[in-house]
């Protein structure tokens, strides 16, 4: 009757010590595309690029599984990147105007990328701050000098790598006026400078670009100038032909010039040829221009920008010119920079012969194969744009199948063959981690109606296949991509070119729910619009009809109309399918509402599916839908199929379980297509607000000191009310966090709402809106009945704590034919507390969760313990509870809100390896709550090992997204764009193991190893900050030395340097009304801190960076 | 089991009463309103009428409020019988039947009753007495552990039982002052801000408008959320216990007079009782250790195997006859478990049934003799 549980704290160091070689938390690496690029580099030697963010991380990538990454102590926008080429360092400029110089260290026989100095250029006295903006950087050749332009016109010289001003070399722009004709001086000053340019073979030779449209060959040893461009049109940048005969020069009005360079003393008026290749029409500014000589024939001209402006100003374009033959590279997103690949040396009179094109757009990364005709794209290994269409779920699929493995990729391969065979460009450096001991199947669901299968098995996340699931629905739009067939005659020549296209023909399309079967690769795809695919590989194609059964959730409910969207109507007829996942059966749920939950027993040949309305079950062996109903018997209905418009159909009545409560009218409304336009309506104008911010080029902040003014106001105010609760020893992390947070409110609204945030204290009752949603189900054979018999069962879980099972009468394999499925309801359980199911798992008599389908007979899995005493666990978003079976009774649980305040958001049961010892595997309960936090607690006895801060609790996509591996590790969305993976394990680690071999030619090894002022960043690989564990659960890391991950013990945390970068539902379409009211409060919070920031104005701005 | 006594003016009128083997029988007694006499001869009375002498009954009665309350001492005889309104109901259950959870207002829930007998090992193991059982009283909504709380606090249980009460407060983000070490500092705390009328807290005067919560359920609310402290109250709203700052401190209990004091807020004497153990348990309060099946779930067995399942769905007065070896009282729990599918908690259900049952003199004299055994099982279902 009553339980005595005396446990005293900590008082077992065996238990401690399981824990510590059990559990450690860091975030390993992060895949797909950086959020927010804004700035590129490639350094030729170590064939390593470089890509810089709006939110202040560099990250190096070589060949695949080679990354490195880094983050600037200040939340500043990397406007450049500049390598010194082979010496594994790397300049980059902030728009602070603050220069830093990162480098390569070897530790361990690994590389870590470290930010070793800074320097600010000093501003003149009596000159306002502008005048010294540093607008270019060039590190020479030499890599013992970087001359910086600035705004002001001078040229100031900087002492590599020591980062000291050589103050007697600097070039005042007066400097050179004084060799200018007068007629062309005429008062005017000569304007920033727009590029500089070193010799190609003589690296004391700089050509110098002033934005009026000089351009200077500037002797750097004799001081002297040596010729003379007087150009008339704005100047936008310089090249150099590689022979350094020629120079190139782009203009803001669209047009490039050629000048020819010729010997000391000269003033050139006019260049050699002129020409603006979209004219006559205006045209918009070419703001990058590169000349690459080719040994097979006519030299490269490569250029973005120079659209016409009237008819063409809003597209995104590089082109590509060789002699007569001209493509226009169309990105849909906007063209932060481009290099070309070619060797470092090249002998003079030699020729580049570019091997490749790397174009850096805002949305993802394209490299073209420069040496095969066509121009074709090489596809990359890494840097995935995730997001070329909105990710709407994702889901994790462990340990996958050779034979699975090979066969998606051969889908994969004949969706898209490989146009190039150029291997990738970009192969620098080596890759030092383990060969993956097992594959790993990402598949994320799109709004497109799309599923992408990623290969998630190491460091780099590749893409394998991809299914559409929009050909078998008729859309408003068809799925002919225009775009793609240009008229011949157009021109320019447009060539659309990357795969990033946000744009969905139709929201219902979008995919909510997955399930895979790995072992007999069965897949369910469901989506916004209540259809339910059930799909089967295929190597060959094909061409047949798609079944169609409709499931009528609402029964005989009266009084409910549906007010939501329409059903996808499907397309009549045999369709064609390519090889790959082809559908079968398409089950319609109506009222079409979005499907919620999914689950597939392909042993049982059975789907279960649920909506806000209900739970369905399907035998898509036999096509017939399942009675789940206890009403006067077991009765399964389906009427017999009936051809209808050549499409196979199937109706039913009465196949499913309505868990609607009678007051529930919210349900009816389409709430999830509700809080979808919502998403939507935040999602334009968060667009709007971007692009309007995104204008600028280059200098964006042309007056950066006070252009954060009016946003720092909201950033102070929330940092420093987060910073009271922070300890005095919260160090950089969390200020970076701070950033983080204060870049992301910077789109926030401006307006400040002074009325106090109050919360109504109720229990939750029966009749509150959607309470009929099914959150959760689930299959599984065990004891439902007595405890003398296990069978199939099926568990449904809802909104207001219900849980459903049905006893499954399955037929064995031979008679599936013959036999229907039959379910009866076994038992109902009402959760007092009525918080949502958010899971349900039956553990067997050893406690170890239920294997998989097919997994025993294939020898995978341990077969379970049979003998009885089955528990249930049920996972609503309050509580644990373990159930006994078959007689439902409490055996432990655990009162997560009662005690944390947090809410579950998302649980798994993982199996976690000990570092200490081979065998030693437990299975744990891994959960996510709405404050980002994760709690890892013991399975059956539910006792709370340790937890972790992991992510933002405002950044609800990311929690949203969240997915949990088998094997204790997990994936989150910092952006629409990249997943960050962290591992829970401390045997299970993924994470970038690298080396980049670096040749200095002054031997200042490691700088960072120097007493160097710069206090450094306690982290890894930037967003990679291991956090320590908070309370006294926390295992010390004992077993990790601290130079190994010197962040291990930093008491705060950080989180990804992009996290908070978009808006936080830009991506995830599983949001529910609670997260969307999580949003709300955060959004509140913002406002309520703003408030008590005013309250108490004595507080220093200062705290922002404490 | 179910009986009715009617008091009419002085006297009181036992009209029928159904006894434990489900006939029922009719008896008519007075008794003075005001002097109904001893506990222990009304008792003798009630087995002498019933012919059940070599019995051990309880008797129960359900109170105005549609509570079924005991009657076991000279004080509660007393409250039954002047309390009543004219009928009075009476219950009558064999004694090893009688499952005291079924005594109070969230019947079903209340299994195990308050933190004190959880943890008091003295109190657990002492037998039950007819005394001031705790179990026999209702709890109420009160203010709890005065004597280990400095003045200034004052913590409140809040119990809704079973009624349709919301709790009906609001809380809210501020700031309070505190004197630290380093003088007086400004820190964030969570307020009470908005009382709903009629709502419990409303009610009791437990809580007022700019409280400052201090704890849930002995847990600290210093450095968490609104968002968090929300759901805490949320989550243990079945049993709200909030440890605040009044924002009036004259009101302020003082140490001397604490345990007449105690119950000066609240709204029943029993808190007084509740209050002195409970304190003790409270200080050591481990959140883990709150283990209490007072949110027992429903769990409904499916059609699966109907001959080991009674069909309860359609009791009749002959199944009813059928089992009547079981407890009327665990059948009446179970059916109206069964009857749950509406998702209504029981024991919102039981107290239904209670108020259902409440004093209509006319009804009750107008039952035709006949009709009084289908009356019965139709009021136990």
């Amino acid at each position: 009757m009553m339980k005595f549980r005396f446990r005293r704290q900590g008082a077992d160091p065996h238990r401690d010590r399981i824990r510590h070689d059990l559990f450690a938390f860091s975030k390993t690496v992060e895949h797909g595309f950086p959020s927010q690029p804004s700035a590129l580099a490639y350094d030729p030697v170590l064939r390593v690029m470089a890509i810089g963010t709006k939110a202040g991380a560099v990250k190096l990538y070589g060949a695949p599984g080679v990354e490195l990454t880094g983050l600037h102590k200040e939340t500043a926008t990397v406007t450049q990147l500049h390598f010194l080429p082979g010496q594994g360092w790397l300049l980059s400029l902030l728009d602070d105007n603050t220069l830093h110089l990162w480098e390569v260290c070897q530790k361990d026989g690994c590389s870590h990328l470290e930010e070793t100095r800074s320097f600010g250029l000093p501003g003149r006295p009596g000159c306002s701050p502008g005048i010294t903006r540093v607008t270019v950087v060039l590190p020479t050749s030499s890599c013992a000098v970087a001359c910086l332009g600035t705004e002001g016109g001078a040229v100031y010289f900087l002492a590599l790598p020591s980062l000291v001003l050589l103050e007697d070399k600097t070039l005042f722009p007066d400097e050179v006026l004084q060799s200018v004709p007068d007629e062309y001086r005429c008062g005017k000053a000569l304007g920033p400078v727009e590029s500089i340019q070193e010799h190609p073979h003589d690296s004391s030779r700089l050509l110098i670009g002033y934005s009026r449209g000089l351009v200077v060959l500037w002797e750097q040893s004799t001081r002297v100038v040596q010729h003379l461009f007087l150009g008339s049109q704005q100047l936008e940048s310089l090249a150099w032909e590689q022979s350094g005969k020629s120079i190139i020069s782009s203009h803001s009005d669209g047009g490039y010039m050629v000048w020819a360079v010729s010997g000391a003393g000269q003033k050139t008026q006019q260049p050699i040829m002129s020409t603006i290749p979209y004219g006559p029409f205006p045209c918009k500014a070419i703001s990058k221009i590169l000349w690459r000589t080719c040994e097979s024939g006519n030299p490269f001209i490569i250029f973005s920008g120079g659209m016409p402006r009237a008819s063409y100003g809003d597209r995104h374009c590089v082109s590509v010119l060789q002699g007569q033959t001209l493509a226009t590279l169309d990105f849909t997103s906007r063209v932060i920079d481009f290099f070309t690949v070619q060797s470092p040396e090249v002998a003079e009179g030699g020729f580049e012969n570019p091997r490749a094109l790397v174009v850096l757009v805002e949305e993802e990364l394209v490299a073209i194969d420069l040496q095969t005709p066509g121009w074709p794209t090489i596809p990359a290994p890494y840097l995935a744009p995730l997001h070329s269409s909105a990710i709407t779920c994702s889901c994790h699929v462990s340990n996958v199948p050779l034979k699975l493995w090979e066969r998606i990729i051969s889908a994969g391969e004949q969706q898209s063959p490989r146009l190039s065979s150029a291997a990738w460009p970009i192969d620098g450096g080596k890759n030092l981690a383990q060969e993956p001991t097992q594959r790993g199947l990402l598949l994320t669901g799109h709004e497109d109606g799309t599923v992408r299968f990623w290969d998630a098995s190491g460091v780099s996340l590749k893409p394998l296949y991809k299914l559409g699931t929009a050909s078998i629905f008729q859309t408003d739009c068809e799925h002919n991509d225009s775009l793609t067939q240009a008229g011949e005659e157009e021109w320019p020549p447009f060539r659309k070119v990357g795969c990033f296209d946000p744009y969905s023909d139709d929201p219902r399309l979008g995919v909510q729910k997955i399930a895979l079967c790995k072992y007999t690769a069965k897949m369910v795809v469901a989506g916004t619009a209540g259809q339910v695919l059930v799909m089967e590989l295929s190597d060959e194609k094909s061409e047949h009809a798609v079944s169609v059964a409709t499931v009528d959730l609402l029964q005989d409910r009266e009084g409910f109309t549906w007010k939501g969207h329409d059903r996808l109507a499907p397309r009549n007829g045999p369709l064609p399918f390519a090889p790959g996942f082809q559908p079968s059966v398409l089950v319609q749920c109506v009222p079409p509402a979005a499907v919620t939950a999914v689950t597939l027993h392909s042993e049982w040949n059975l789907v279960a599916f649920g909506t806000s309305h209900g739970f369905g079950l399907f035998d898509y062996y036999r096509r017939n839908p399942v009675l789940a109903r206890y009403e006067g018997g077991t009765v399964v209905l389906g009427t017999p199929l009936e051809r209808c418009l050549g499409v196979w159909v199937l109706s039913s009545i009465g196949a499913c379980r309505c868990t609607l409560h009678p007051n529930d009218s919210l349900a009816m409304e389409g709430p999830l297509s509700r809080v979808k336009s919502l998403k939507k309506s935040l999602r334009q104008s968060f667009r709007r607000i971007r692009k309007s911010r995104v204008s600028g080029k280059k200098r964006l902040n042309a007056s950066s000191p006070s252009s954060k003014v009016g946003t720092e106001g909201a950033g102070t105010a929330t940092a420093a009310s987060r910073a009271r609760g922070a300890g005095a020893d919260a160090a950089s992390p969390r200020q970076v966090q701070e950033a983080n947070a204060q870049l992301a409110e910077q789109a926030g609204p401006p307006e400040v709402e002074m009325t106090p945030v109050q919360r109504r204290i109720e229990p939750r009752s029966a009749d509150d809106s959607l309470s009929g949603v099914v959150r959760c189900l689930y299959f599984a054979d065990t004891f439902l009945r007595d405890a003398a018999h296990h069978g199939p069962t099926m568990w449904a879980g809802t909104n207001s704590g219900s849980v459903f099972a049905y006893a499954l009468e399955v037929p064995s394999q031979e008679k599936f034919s013959e036999r229907a499925v039959e379910a009866v309801l076994g038992k109902e359980i009402q959760l007092m507390h009525r918080a949502p199911v958010v899971a349900i798992a039956v553990l067997d008599g050893r406690g170890n969760p239920l294997p998989e389908p097919y997994e025993v007979s294939r020898d995978l899995a341990k077969a379970p313990d049979m003998q009885g005493s089955h528990s249930m666990l049920i996972s609503s978003e309050e509580q644990f509870k373990v159930f006994t079976l078959p007689k439902v009774s409490a055996k432990t649980k655990f009162k997560l809100t009662a005690h944390e305040g947090c809410r579950v958001r998302k649980v798994a049961l993982v199996s976690l390896a000990s570092t200490g010892s081979e065998e030693r595997l437990e299975n744990c309960l891994a959960c996510l709550t709405n404050l980002g936090d994760i709690h890892i607690f013991t399975v059956p006895s539910l006792r709370p090992q340790v937890h972790y801060g992991c992510i933002r609790k405002e950044d609800i996509s990311g929690i949203a997204s969240c997915v949990f591996t088998k094997h204790g590790q997990g994936f989150y969305l910092i952006s629409p764009s990249e997943f960050e993976r962290f591992s829970l394990s401390a045997r299970n680690v993924t994470e970038p193991l690298c080396r980049l071999e670096v040749a200095r030619l002054q031997d200042t090894s490691c700088l960072s190893n120097s007493s160097m002022a710069t206090p450094k960043l306690p982290q890894a690989n930037g967003t990679h900050v291991p956090r320590s564990p908070e309370g006294q659960h926390s295992p010390t890391n004992s077993d990790r030395s601290p130079e190994e991950h010197p962040a291990a013990f930093s008491p705060s945390s950080i989180d990804s340097p992009n996290s908070s970068m978009e808006n936080p539902l830009d991506t995830t379409g599983d949001i529910t009304v609670e997260e969307v009211k999580d949003f709300l409060a955060s959004s509140g919070e913002v406002e309520r801190n703003l408030r008590n920031a005013s309250e108490d104005e004595a507080r220093p701005t200062g705290i922002l960076i404490k | 089991m179910v009986g009715e006594v009617q008091v009419m003016n002085s006297s009181l009128l036992v009209l029928y009463n159904l006894s434990y083997e489900f006939g029922a029988e009719f008896r008519r007694f007075s008794l003075d309103r005001y002097q109904p006499g001893k506990f222990e001869d009304f008792y003798k009375l009630i087995l002498h009428i019933h012919h059940i002498a070599n019995l051990e009954v309880m008797i129960g009665y359900a109170d105005v409020h549609g509570d079924l309350l005991p009657i076991n001492n000279d004080d509660n005889f007393l409250k039954a019988v002047s309390s009543a309104n004219l009928l009075l109901r009476v219950f009558i259950q064999r004694q090893d039947e009688v499952d005291y959870s079924n005594f109070g207002t969230n019947t079903l829930s209340r299994k195990k009753k308050a933190l004190v007998t959880l943890r008091n090992d003295n109190l657990r193991r002492r037998p039950h007495i007819n005394i001031s059982m705790p179990h026999d009283f209702r709890p109420v909504s009160s203010i709890i552990d005065v004597d280990i709380l400095p003045e200034t606090h004052r913590r409140v249980r809040l119990y809704r039982h079973g009624c349709e009460k919301p709790l009906g407060f609001y809380i809210r983000d501020g700031t309070s002052v505190r004197v630290t070490p380093h003088g007086l500092e400004k820190v964030p705390g969570i307020f009470i801000s908005r009382m709903v009328p009629g709502g419990l807290a409303e009610s009791t005067g437990l809580l007022a408008v700019n409280d400052e919560v201090l704890e849930v359920n002995g847990i600290e609310v210093a450095g968490k959320t609104l968002d968090q402290v929300t759901d805490m109250m949320i989550a243990n709203s079945h049993n709200l216990i909030i440890t605040v700052k009044p924002a009036n401190q004259r009101n302020n209990i003082i140490r001397s007079s604490r345990m007449s004091g105690s119950s000066g807020q609240s709204t029943d004497s029993t808190a007084s009782h509740h209050s002195l153990p409970t304190s003790h348990v409270l200080q050591n309060f481990h959140p883990d250790e709150m283990e209490s099946d007072e949110e027992a779930d429903i769990v409904i067995e499916g059609g699966l195997e109907p001959q080991h399942i009674p069909k309860l769905h359609s009791l009749t007065s002959s199944s009813l006859s059928r089992i009547n070896g079981s407890s009327l009282s665990h059948r009446l729990q179970r059916d109206l478990a069964l009857n749950n599918n509406s998702g209504r908690e029981s024991n919102g259900n039981i107290h239904k049934l209670l108020s259902s049952l409440k004093t209509d003199p006319r009804h009750s004299l107008v039952i035709p003799r006949g009709g009084i055994e289908e009356d019965g099982t139709v009021i136990t279902l």
